[in-house]
């Protein structure tokens, strides 16, 4: 008798927690998934839309490109997140881009190369230069920092390079933007792609890590502006099909001007309107 | 009951690359590449065994040593202490562990050999994960031996050392093996932590200093956007892990049975 009564008391509280929560249910809430580096971004353009919705709720989670891609198309994103422009087959899909952004290499702060041509960076990703003093630096191994498959860094990287992922001989495989940050940043021997916008954001912060140009041309957000800089990608929410209410209202706000000042905050590049 | 309804599971979302491409592809491909159609899962395999066991070798003497010494040599304030120190770091989330490796460990071990993730900080990371565990195990296994067996021992004339090491460790053996057993699973399914420390670059361990990528940390990297045989083949890795659970699981009891048994 005693478990009976028990259990009884369980129910009525599991009864009640889900009545309690059900408040939590009714405000208007958004998912977005995808990129990890729109998502800073989508994270304080969110912050901000909050602020002017009250009851609204932003919810940003990283995972790649291609998540943003397949959560968008299966639903279990509102909004995805992409920073990259749309493959052809991925035509069931609208984007709605937001700001542009470039690719750079990142090395450590203390490494005294200043710049790479790109047969030298080709050359270090496959393996066929292996120490930095081969290319004027020190007399140190070179640590390749790679992307992990999924992520449109990668992609363009490759794509950029005209590389196959298998070609790449890299001694680290990292996820998201910060966790290669903090891979190059802790080690002087290193090298990275990331996005330009998180690297002289990070840069400012005082991480150790410094961006090289690309072709003669400078890592800088001016350059990408300008259409100067090489390897340069759109950063995109991709929604499936025509998006709810609340997801258009958040699109619109990220497009419009009210933003520019958060864009060029993560030094991305706002769209000219 | 639960566990046979994962594995059901995992099994039938595998279904399609277990039965379409193959698992002997998982054996036989070179490498994990599956974007080109590449689905070797031995690499990471290897990854995952070597730095289960590595992490065990390390952890098991230590964490039986702490057991020992609060058990029997220290002062009833520092074992207490002790314990709610170890207590507190099994309690430590795993992505806690794997900042700090990845912050500290990894660039103190590039300093010495780069590129710094790799295997040796797996292991070294993961064994620090799992003392707390074997220590308390084998804590309480070591305290439930009966008193009677400690002052019989005690009695014959035996040393310290002697009670402790020939009397006091093999009658608690079961608890303390497993106990071990217990740390060698999380070992082996241990994913954020060594996500963050091991490089996770998919090739058979070569060196201690080299990367690898463990089955649990490719499920977490491409589970997300996985698609078709791709996310068929992650779903299959997934059994193969849940297998060498159970095998280990079973191995354990018949170890226990055999203990049992003798003593």
């Amino acid at each position: 008798m005693k478990t009976r009564q028990w259990f009884r008391q369980v129910i009525v509280v599991i009864g009640l927690l889900g009545i309690a929560g059900a408040p939590l249910a009714w405000g208007d809430k958004l998912v977005l998934t995808g990129s990890s580096t729109v998502a800073p971004l989508a994270l304080e353009i969110g912050k901000r839309f909050e602020k002017q919705n009250p009851g609204v709720r932003i919810d940003v989670q990283s995972g790649g490109s291609s998540r943003g891609v397949a959560d968008a198309r299966s639903g279990l994103a509102d909004i995805g997140m992409v920073s990259r422009a749309l493959h052809p087959q991925e035509n069931d899909l609208v984007a709605h881009t937001i700001a542009m952004d470039g690719i750079g290499i990142i090395l450590h702060s203390s490494n005294p190369v200043q710049s790479l041509t790109d047969a030298q960076i080709k050359a270090i990703y496959t393996g066929r230069i292996i120490s930095w003093k081969d290319v004027g630096g020190k007399d140190e191994r070179i640590t390749v920092v790679n992307k992990a498959e999924g992520r449109s860094t990668l992609e363009l990287f490759l794509h950029y390079f005209s590389l196959k992922n298998s070609d790449i001989k890299a001694h680290v495989v990292i996820g998201d933007n910060q966790q290669g940050i903090k891979t190059v940043a802790g080690n002087p021997g290193a090298i990275g792609y990331v996005s330009i916008g998180t690297a002289e954001f990070e840069a400012a912060q005082g991480t150790r890590i410094k961006l090289l140009p690309m072709e003669g041309v400078a890592a800088t957000v001016a350059n990408v502006r300008d259409g100067r800089f090489p390897l340069s990608r759109p950063l995109n929410l991709v929604t499936r099909g025509v998006p709810s209410n609340l997801a258009r209202r958040f699109i619109d706000f990220a497009r419009s001007e009210k933003v520019n000042d958060l864009i060029q905050a993560q030094f991305f590049v706002p769209l000219a309107r | 009951m639960i566990l046979l309804v994962v594995l059901a599971f995992l099994v039938h979302e595998a279904w399609p690359v277990l039965n379409g491409t193959g698992w002997l592809r998982f054996f036989a491909d070179e490498n994990w590449h599956p974007l080109e159609n590449r689905f070797g899962l031995a690499p990471m395999l290897w990854a995952t065994l070597a730095a289960a066991l590595g992490a065990v070798l390390l952890a098991a003497p230590v964490g039986l040593a702490g057991a020992i010494f609060t058990c029997f040599y220290a002062p009833s304030f520092v074992a207490k202490l002790y314990r709610v120190v170890l207590a507190l770091l099994a309690g430590i989330p795993s992505v806690v562990y794997g900042l700090w490796g990845l912050t500290v460990l990894v660039p103190l071990i590039a300093r010495w050999r780069p590129p710094g993730a790799s295997l040796l900080a797996a292991i070294l990371i993961l064994a620090l994960m799992i003392v707390p565990t074997v220590a308390l195990t084998s804590s309480s296994a070591l305290h439930a031996v009966p008193r009677s067996l400690l002052h019989g021992a005690a009695a014959l004339g035996l040393t310290r050392k002697g009670v402790v090491l020939g009397v006091a460790v093999p009658a608690a053996r079961t608890g303390i093996f497993s106990g071990i057993f217990l740390a060698t699973a999380r070992a082996l399914g241990e994913t954020m932590a060594v996500l963050m420390v091991a490089g996770n670059v998919a090739q058979n361990p070569s060196g201690l200093f080299e990367p690898v990528r463990t089955l649990t940390a490719n499920i977490a990297l491409e589970m997300a956007y996985a698609t078709g045989a791709h996310r068929a083949g992650l779903f299959a890795s997934g059994v193969l892990l849940t297998l060498l659970v159970l095998i280990l699981a079973w191995m354990g009891a018949r170890i226990a049975e055999t203990a049992r048994h003798a003593g």
